[in-house]
């Protein structure tokens, strides 16, 4: 029996229904882009490639899931989702393997987990599930719980220690705070009050995350060292000029000079070999992407769907634009990739989870 | 069903709109940011980036640091430096690495071993690193594979430096070793943020002084920036900071005379501790056997490894650091301090010493080391002839509360803190420490049982201390209370500026006691030397004072009515042979304690090593028996004809 026309046709319609077309149009060229910079990244070599495929195609099924999905039924599994990440983040701290002096996994057998990655989701929904759940009977106190809803995580990461991470959770569950109303007053007050912590927070840190930070002030403090990533990625970003040195033809790259260059310095290859144009190519798609999203954001009918579309524009804005103002030397390096160009797979699936619950929410409305 | 709304809706939407405008904005504002940063790297600053780029590169090659010397009291040099041909192999770079290695064996001599501690190495290492296949090349190989070099990409030969510790066996224990990084160290590395200044090093220190003064002994490693060509050769230098040499030790060992102790003991096995008790310097520091740590600096070979491990004798423990034993009858002199202390003897009171001792109400009978026993005595004699029955009835009379703490103070039973790592604690025995010990097992075993102090007055029954502790000890009761920290290293001196920082002799503590006690104490301990003493063979015609005090622990208990019979017992199960002593007597220039594993009566293996030691360190005379063997050279003699030839 073959397949008739219309049976395909009718598949068809049946997988592209729950997906948002002008997101899928976006996400798909920064994925192409992503595939032919990786390409050359990984010295011409398929092996990466092939498992980008296989993880985008796995995040893809999740998120055409996630996108068919009603947000009220996803709205629900916030809690448990929740509490599953602090414990697992518990049971990295009690329990989790050490590497480069930084506890952030957990070892399952045949996998291991970062239970932290989780949170980046789970924390925006449990705050969103929280508000949506008193929006009537809302007190100034509600939001002293979801600050301890957004410290109890944050603190265990920090822990870890991981700095990045800790502050793109922060973040994520202050875009919950600030779009379902935080008054204006409390968030200039804590902009003050964050200012005059600084000396503080500055005491608190590890000596390789001050590190970090003053390499970014100053790379040449101590170039064979911290500074080493940062210089020679200014130099890969520089040296592209306008108009990149072409396709495979990076010198910086194809010489070993950029560290992580498949992960976290994937932009610096980019850079390198597209050039400005390029970037500005690639800043447009992103700016499309979260164009997109916002509306899909301005348009939803629930606080929970307001609040967790905003959080998850917002974030997807913050891990792109880290990524690249640390590339570029005015960030200091902190482990973000670059959303969906960087290699890995547990982050592509965060994003597409997050992408999944904003088609959801955008579905919701019509 | 939609909740009914209490507030207005349309407010709020507009709310909700205006905060989504602002934070659309603020994205749009950032994302300007970036690109203007884009612009001004890649437009603005594009040629001097490309500058950059080109002559790629630039590349910075870290410069190593030499390793601080290591060296005794007078200079003589116990771990050095010297410069060899290595070569090397990157895998990482290399086609075929067991072609090459085939071929490169046609040019220099590969041994096995070579072969097997590469195989070693590669699998402990990243395929970037350059990973020695032959170390220390003579002249005409390095020549020759050098020449040949560019037939094999990845195949280098380099100079390097390489440690050597010219002592061996005498220092193993001292010294430790260096060794090359593995996964750990790395780790720890990046851990303390030091991998930067590890950049280049292959070695680190791994045990003993080397492991304790890593941070001085290393040095901080320096950068060269060079242009290189595509291939990667460096064409010229744009800018080098030099590294800082790692600072010099100098210690307060002298190597000579530790070579004296251990053309002493022979091939016997023990440790021996001497201590300046006026700095806490150590003088001599020894545990034998030792082992050849320059076997360890390129990772040992497993047959070398195999067979230190498979050694009954246990070369690779540091008996004077970490081996406990019952200090026997040397506990006495400590014993009597606690007696007098808590005043209970008096300094004249005469006391039964018969052949054994019995608990009331038991006919368990603790016998004295001499089968007559020795009638009666007052304290001093005790110390004198050693009577352990004596000893007993003081312990019995005093009660483990009376003893422990006056003993404490002397520090046994805690590390002395001497400037080694991986120090034992041994055990100074109180009732909170057996309830606590034996925690696990049932109360009969937990509890305090009056009798069980009465081995201990004698120092066996729980006791246990290191070599080193009662070296510490004795040095304590010699400088009458004052008491030092122990310390193998006196000053740390900067190879460039010669700067040196003294590690400050400064009283750690001085014990609360009374004078007249350590006279007392130490009168007695003189006493053993002289005729009537347990060790007057070895006061035969001492040139200057000297006090001591034989001990012998018990390795098994022997049955009740048995007869202690060393020829019967296997020789692991023999006494050890314990001796402390000081000289001299009045101002006291070194306390000492030594040990013979297995050697039966203090005073017949143990004192004659402490005698001839101390001959040597009062009058410079290395003693007959061993002066044949002497390796070292004398320090005096040498200053002498450099006198005169002035």
């Amino acid at each position: 029996m073959t397949l008739q026309p219309h049976l395909i046709r009718r598949l068809w319609l049946a997988i592209k229904a729950p997906l948002d077309g002008p997101l899928m149009l976006f996400l798909g060229l920064i994925f192409a882009l992503s595939l032919v910079v990786l390409y050359s990244a990984n010295n011409q070599g398929l092996d990466k490639i092939d498992n980008k495929l296989v993880y985008t195609l796995l995040s893809l099924t999740i998120m055409w899931l996630l996108a068919r999905s009603r947000p009220q039924s996803i709205m629900n599994f916030a809690p448990p989702i929740y509490g599953i990440g602090v414990v697992l983040l518990l049971a990295v701290h009690f329990k989790g393997v050490t590497v480069n002096g930084s506890t952030r996994w957990l070892e399952l057998g045949i996998t291991r987990i970062q239970p932290s990655e989780i949170m980046k989701i789970a924390l925006p929904m449990m705050l969103a599930w929280f508000f949506q759940k008193y929006e009537l009977s809302m007190r100034w106190w509600h939001y002293l719980v979801a600050a301890v809803m957004i410290a109890i995580p944050c603190a265990l990461v920090l822990k870890q220690p991981d700095l990045g991470t800790t502050m793109l959770i922060a973040a994520s569950g202050f875009f919950v705070l600030f779009f379902v109303g935080l008054p204006w007053k409390v968030i200039l007050g804590g902009m003050v009050a964050a200012g005059a912590c600084m000396p503080v927070v500055w005491n608190m840190l590890h000596d390789y995350q001050r590190r970090r930070v003053m390499t970014m002030i100053d790379p040449m403090e101590d170039p064979l060292g911290a500074g080493y990533h940062i210089i020679q990625s200014m130099i890969a970003i520089g040296s592209g000029g306008p108009w990149g040195k072409g396709w495979l033809n990076g010198t910086q790259t194809h010489l070993d000079y950029i560290p992580e260059r498949t992960t976290d310095f994937i932009f610096a290859v980019y850079s390198e070999e597209f050039g400005l144009v390029g970037n500005v190519v690639l800043v447009f798609l992103y700016t499309l992407v979260l164009s997109r999203a916002m509306l899909i954001t301005a348009g939803a009918q629930t606080l929970y769907g307001r609040a967790m579309a905003g959080a998850i524009t917002l974030s997807f804005f913050v891990y792109a634009f880290v990524n690249m103002g640390m590339v570029a030397g005015i960030l200091p390096v902190v482990g973000v990739p670059l959303p969906f160009v960087s290699y890995g797979g547990t982050a592509t699936v965060t994003l597409f989870v997050g992408m999944g619950m904003l088609m959801s929410i955008g579905n919701a409305r019509r | 069903m939609r909740p009914t709304r209490f507030k207005n809706p349309q407010a709020e939407d507009g709310q909700f709109q205006l905060r989504l405008i602002v934070a659309y904005c603020f994205m749009l504002l950032m994302f300007g940011i970036l690109i203007a940063r884009f612009v001004w790297l890649q437009v603005y600053q594009y040629e001097h980036f490309s500058t950059l780029a080109q002559n790629n590169r630039i590349s910075l090659l870290p410069i190593l640091p030499n390793r601080g010397l290591i060296m005794d009291r007078n200079g003589v040099i116990l771990a050095q430096n010297y410069s060899a041909y290595t070569l090397e192999l990157v895998p990482s770079k290399m086609p075929d690495m067991n072609a090459t290695i085939a071929e490169l064996a046609k040019l220099v001599n590969i041994t096995p071993r070579d072969e097997k501690l590469f195989k070693k190495l590669l699998g402990e290492s990243k395929d970037f690193e350059s990973i020695p296949l032959k170390v220390k090349l003579s002249e005409e190989e390095a020549a020759r594979v050098a020449a040949n070099a560019w037939r094999y990409p990845g195949v280098e030969v380099k100079a390097r430096l390489f440690r050597d510790y010219p002592y061996k066996e005498l220092t193993s224990h001292v010294l430790g070793y260096i060794g090359r990084i593995n996964q750990k160290d790395q780790e720890r590395l990046d851990d303390e943020d030091k991998s930067t200044n590890y950049k280049g090093s292959n070695y680190i220190g791994k045990t003993g002084l080397e492991a304790v003064y890593e941070d001085d002994l290393h040095g901080q490693v320096g950068f060269e920036e060079v242009e290189t060509d595509s291939g990667g050769r460096a064409i010229r230098s744009l800018r080098r900071t030099p590294p800082v040499n790692g600072n010099n030790l100098k210690l307060a060992l002298d190597i000579r005379l530790q070579e004296v102790a251990d053309k002493l003991f022979g091939n016997r096995r023990g440790a021996l501790v001497a201590i300046d008790p006026q700095t806490g310097g150590v003088l001599a520091f020894l545990s034998k056997p030792g082992f050849d740590p320059n076997l360890f600096i390129d990772g040992i070979d497993s047959q070398s490894w195999a067979a230190l491990n498979s050694d009954w004798q246990k070369p690779m423990i540091n008996r004077a650091l970490r081996g406990t034993y019952p200090p026997g009858s040397t506990f006495k002199p400590f014993m009597s301090m606690a007696a007098l202390e808590t005043h209970s003897i008096g300094m004249h009171d005469v006391r039964p010493a018969p052949a054994f001792f019995t608990l009331p109400g038991s006919s368990h009978q603790f016998r004295d080391s001499n089968k007559n026993g020795n009638g009666s005595a007052n304290l001093a004699k005790a110390i004198q002839v050693s009577s352990d029955t004596f000893f007993y009835k003081l312990a019995w009379d005093m009660g483990i509360d009376k003893i422990a703490p006056t003993v404490g103070q002397f520090g046994l039973g805690r590390p002395t803190g001497i400037d080694l790592d991986g120090e034992a604690s041994g055990v100074l025995p109180t009732k909170e420490w057996k309830a606590k010990r034996f925690a696990r097992y049932k109360e009969e075993y937990r509890r305090w049982y009056p009798a069980d102090v009465v081995s201990i007055g004698i120092g066996q029954g729980f006791n246990s201390y290191t070599p080193l502790q009662m070296a510490n000890a004795v040095a304590i009761l010699a400088n009458d209370g004052v008491a030092y920290k122990p310390h193998l290293v006196q000053e740390v001196v900067e190879a460039k500026s010669g700067k040196s920082r003294l590690v400050e002799a400064r009283p750690d503590r001085t014990l609360p006691f009374k004078q007249e006690n350590f006279e007392y104490v130490k009168t007695a301990m003189q006493s053993v030397m002289k005729p009537g003493g347990t060790a007057w063979r070895l006061g035969i015609g001492l040139p200057y004072t000297m006090a001591g005090k034989t001990g012998t622990a018990q390795v098994v208990a022997i049955k009740q009515g048995a007869k202690y019979n060393a020829s019967a017992l296997a020789e692991q199960y023999r006494d050890h042979s314990w001796f402390v002593a000081f000289a001299p007597v009045d101002k006291p220039r070194i306390a000492v304690a030594v040990i013979v594993e297995n050697a039966g009566f203090g005073a017949a293996a143990a004192a004659p090593i402490a005698r001839g030691l101390f001959d040597y360190y009062m009058t410079g005379k290395v003693p007959g028996s061993i002066s044949g063997d002497m390796k070292t050279m004398p320090m005096d003699t040498a200053d002498d004809s450099a006198a005169t030839s002035d």
